[in-house]
Order: C-alpha cells, then structure tokens, then sequence
C-alpha cells in the first residue's frame, strides 16, 4: 500500500479545498470499497479526506413528499428508515439485497453511489485492465466475463485502450435511477445539481471514468423526488444472499383500469452504469397490464444487448426477471396503495 | 498518527500506528487483542466482526484513523467476569465451533441478533449471519446454537 496521509476536515467546505489541493487524494465514506482497493494496491491515493462523519447522516422530508438523505446515511439506517419502506420500497429492498449486515452498518449512501467495479481483472494489479491503467488492454473481453455487461460496452478488441465490458455493481444505484434521484455536489467551484442518470457513464472511449463527477468533487446528499406509485427492487445472483447481482431490476408500475398510466424501470448487472430502460418505459405507456406487454417491452429494449461469450444467459435473466416483476406489481391497485 | 479508542469498555492509546493500518490490524498486533481474526481483510467473511459504536462492522476494511475517538467491543469484550455470554456459552454447548476460525466473528454478529431480535425466525438468522462464512460446520450447528441462545434468553 502507498504511503498517505488521513485527514479529517472541520466541514465539507474545507474537505473540498484539502481534496483541491491534493490532485492524488480521495474522500473516504465508510472505506469498504476504497480501503479494500488501497490494500491490493489498485487505488493510491496519497491523501484520505474522512468525510464520513462530515457530510449529513440525516434523512430530510423535502415539501413535495421526496427525502433529501445526507451522503453520510449509513446503508443500513436508510434502509430502515420507515419513510423509505413506505414511500421507495425499491430502495430499501435495493440497499438490503446489497453487502452484509456489516457491510451497511458502515457503508455510506455517498460511497455506495461511487463503489466501483468488481471485474477480477480491475482488482488485479498484474492483469491487463483499462480501467486501472488506461492503455494497457481489456482482460475479461476474451477472459472471464461471466458476470460482465450485455449493453453499452465497448467492445474493440483486448488491446484496444477503449474496451472494457464490465458492470456498475451498486444496488441502490439502481434504485435511485428508477427514482429520478438527483445527486448534490459540492466542489471547488460550488454547488451543482446531477440527474442521476448523467451521474454514472458509459465506458465510450474513456473506461478509466465512472462517473461525471470532477475530482474533488463532494457528493453532499441525494434527493429523491415523491413517487406515487407502488415500487420494487428484485436481484438474481449466483447464492440467495451476499452476493453481486447478475442481473437486478428496479421498477415502480402505476396501473389505472388495467391500463399502464406511468412506469419506471432500471436494469443492475447489466452495463457499466445502472441500465435505465427507457425503451421499455417508451413501449409500455398506455398498454394493457398484461405479461404480453410487459415481455414485449423489455424485448425491445433488449433487442440492443450485445453479450459477451459466457453470458448470453443475461438476456433472457433480464427479460424474465422484468416480467416477473411488473406482474407482481400490475397485481396491487396504485389508488388502493396509496390510500 | 496517535490512536486513542475505547475498547472494550478501556481506553486504549497507541503511539506511531501507520495510517494504512486496519482497525483489525491495531486490535490484534498493537493491542494484544487477538480474538477478532483476519482471513479475506476484504469484507467478505465476517471473521474479523467487532461492534464500532454499537453497530457490528469487518474491522479489516475500517481505516485506522477512523476509529480515533470510537469505542469498539470485540469478542474479548462479551464475556462479563469471566462468565462466558450466553450466546458464547450456546456455541459451545451446539458444538457450534469446528476449527474456530470464523467464531469471534459470528459470536459478534449473533449477539447483535439477538439484541435487536430477541426471537429470530430461521430466514432471519440466516440473513443476519450472510457476512459470516464457516468453512468447517456446514452451519446446521451454528444455526442451532442461535436457536438455543434465543430459548435462553427468553426463560432465563
Ligand atoms: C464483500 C462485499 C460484498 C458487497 N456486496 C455488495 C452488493 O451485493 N451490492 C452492492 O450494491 N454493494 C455491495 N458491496 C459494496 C458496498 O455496497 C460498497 O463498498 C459501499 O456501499 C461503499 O460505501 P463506503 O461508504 O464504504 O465507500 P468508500 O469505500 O468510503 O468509498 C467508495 C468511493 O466513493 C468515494 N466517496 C465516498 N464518499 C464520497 C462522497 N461523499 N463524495 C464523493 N466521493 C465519495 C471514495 O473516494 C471512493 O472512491 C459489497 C462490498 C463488499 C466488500
Ligand atoms: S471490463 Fe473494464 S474493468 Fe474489466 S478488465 Fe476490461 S477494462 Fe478493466
Ligand atoms: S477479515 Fe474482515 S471480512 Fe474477512
Ligand atoms: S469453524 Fe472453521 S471456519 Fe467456521
């Protein structure tokens, strides 16, 4: 591990600046993904600014139904906390189908949001990955890939410096997408706004970055607009618990007289950030509630996959995930829910 | 960098402790308090389980500073007096413990179990000791000594 310094700073003002002068330092949450990476050597950062007990622990109702959660919120009380297994029960089945006990005590939403890949050659320091070391090629395009992406790859050979074929590995990430979450930022520069959706990117020509995020950059909350509709998170993987997903789906269905009014729909597993649907959301506005709909929806919005050798199974996982999911959901009354 | 951490109820200081240094890492090489056990230091098998501030954590992924002015309980802390706790006392008796490598930990973990929940359903058990994996007992006995700890505890 390389040697570096910890800070704690006063207020996230001051963190900012420490981090602004410090082009190699990152902020630290609850470190269960950073200080894993530093010990095998795949992040080095020289400076660690704690901003754990910095930015807000606190859940806030906002005027218009949603809740503003601090980026401090440990993922075990957010997902407890009873405003959120009342209002997004997709984000706390999303956060609970995540890590372990110990894992969400310590856990922030903050560092949730910004945990980076579990691809086995990103976490190898002597293998071949664009994304640690821009340049040097894509292992899993011709390796191990069992568990990588199905969309939005790129997929250029394995020494071309632009592949990389992994996924985005948060659950809540995916459910804070299907919410329309907007992540506040504090920089050197102040204060902005992100939708969620242009948070995490697409590895384009550029896999080294996760995000839009500038360094330095502070995530200080995240804001979760009302819903008004009846939601659910569910997540396949390889063991019933502990376990990466290998495909997960967030999805909120308003159905009125057995019409689709309004839907949400959010893809895990599946590409190098949470998948949003939008194809699927598209198809479905207006249509009857029934598995013919839903499966031809996510069809369509499948019909861009692109798997990878090993994991063709994928696509028809997602598809039937989805479908199961909206059925389960087409079978409650939106007004009876919301009574 | 000083470390000053309350430790099973005693406060503890340790001079010169290297900020890469895990919370684990200063429990058991710096002070003496070999109970908690590192075997991924990756978060994933929970043998390295000790309470931060009232809530069970993998202490090999805690930062060292970041337990600066904490207070932590570790397996060595459940046991009063000599007397072991009764959830200690439940694994023993379950034969719950093959090689004991992942006991401290899951000793830890039933704890707070059994804290929040004092009657577990078998599904909740299960879920609350997903972060603790035994190689040894195929966990039948580990889920019995859980059950055995929550009948005691509800006729004392
Ligand atoms: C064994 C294991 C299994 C897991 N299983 C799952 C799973 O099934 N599903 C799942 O979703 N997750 C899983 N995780 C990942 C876990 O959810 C993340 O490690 C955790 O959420 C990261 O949060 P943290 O606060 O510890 O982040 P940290 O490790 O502290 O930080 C992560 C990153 O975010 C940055 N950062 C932290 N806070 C901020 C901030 N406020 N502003 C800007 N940048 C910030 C850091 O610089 C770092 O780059 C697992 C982890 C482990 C170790
Ligand atoms: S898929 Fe991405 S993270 Fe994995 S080896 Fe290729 S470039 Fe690296
Ligand atoms: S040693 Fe900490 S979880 Fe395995
Ligand atoms: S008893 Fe050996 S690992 Fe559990």
């Amino acid at each position: 591990m390389r040697e570096f310094r910890y800070e704690r700073a006063a207020d996230p003002a001051a963190a900012v600046a420490l981090l602004a002068a410090a082009p190699d330092g990152a902020f630290l949450g609850g470190g269960t993904n950073l200080v894993d990476l530093m010990k095998l050597g795949v992040a080095t950062p020289d400076v660690l600014v704690d901003v754990r007990e910095l930015t807000s622990r606190e859940v806030a109702d906002l005027p218009d139904g949603g809740l503003r959660i601090g980026a401090g919120v440990p993922n075990a009380d957010l997902a407890a906390d009873r405003r959120v297994r009342e209002r997004f029960p997709v984000l706390a089945q999303a956060l609970l189908a995540g890590a372990s006990g110990q894992l969400r005590n310590r856990a922030t939403t903050g560092g949730n949001l910004l945990q980076r890949t579990r691809c086995g050659y990103f976490t190898d320091v002597t293998k071949p990955c664009n994304k640690r070391s821009p340049g040097s090629g894509c292992g899993a395009l011709e390796g191990v890939h069992r568990n990588h992406a199905i969309l939005g790859q790129t997929i250029a050979g394995s020494d071309d410096p632009a592949t990389c074929v992994t996924t985005h590995p948060s659950d809540m990430a995916v459910a804070m997408v299907a919410l329309d979450a907007v992540v506040r930022v504090l920089g050197p520069d102040g204060e902005r706004e992100i939708p969620i959706a242009e948070l995490h990117r697409l590895p384009g020509s550029d896999p080294s970055r996760d995000t839009t995020l500038r360094h330095g950059e502070l995530v200080t909350a995240i804001d979760v607009p009302a819903l008004g509709m009846p939601s659910r998170y569910r997540k396949v993987r390889d063991r019933a618990s502990f376990a990466f997903a290998l495909v997960s789906v967030a999805a909120a269905l308003d159905v009125r007289d057995g019409v689709v009014r309004d839907v949400r729909l959010a893809l895990g597993g599946v590409a190098h950030k949470p998948w949003r649907a939008s194809a699927a959301e598209y198809v479905l506005r207006g249509m009857p509630a029934t598995e013919a709909s839903f499966a031809a929806a996510v069809e369509s919005e499948l019909e861009a996959a692109t798997p990878l050798r090993d994991n063709a199974f994928k696509v028809p996982m997602a598809r039937n995930v989805v479908v199961r999911t909206l059925l389960d959901l087409a079978g409650r009354d939106t007004e009876r829910e919301l009574a | 960098m000083r470390i000053t951490t309350t430790v099973n109820g005693t406060e503890h200081e340790v001079d010169d402790v290297w900020a890469g240094e895990s919370l684990l890492y200063v429990l058991r090489e710096r002070m003496g308090l070999p109970g908690s056990k590192n075997a991924c230091e990756q978060g994933e098998c929970g043998s390295c389980t000790v309470y931060l501030d009232g809530e069970p954590v993998c202490a090999c992924l805690v930062a060292a500073g970041q337990a600066i002015g904490r207070e932590v309980t570790t397996v060595e802390g459940l046991a009063t007096e000599g007397e072991l706790h009764p959830v200690q006392e439940a694994f023993v008796e379950a034969g719950a413990v093959q090689c004991g490598f992942c006991t401290p930990g899951l000793l830890v973990a039933a704890h707070d179990l059994l804290e929040r929940v004092p009657d577990p359903s078998d599904l909740e058990i299960r879920e609350a000791l997903a972060g603790n994996l035994c190689r040894c007992t195929g966990y039948e006995k580990i889920l019995d000594a859980v059950r055995l700890a929550a009948a005691r505890q509800a006729r004392p």
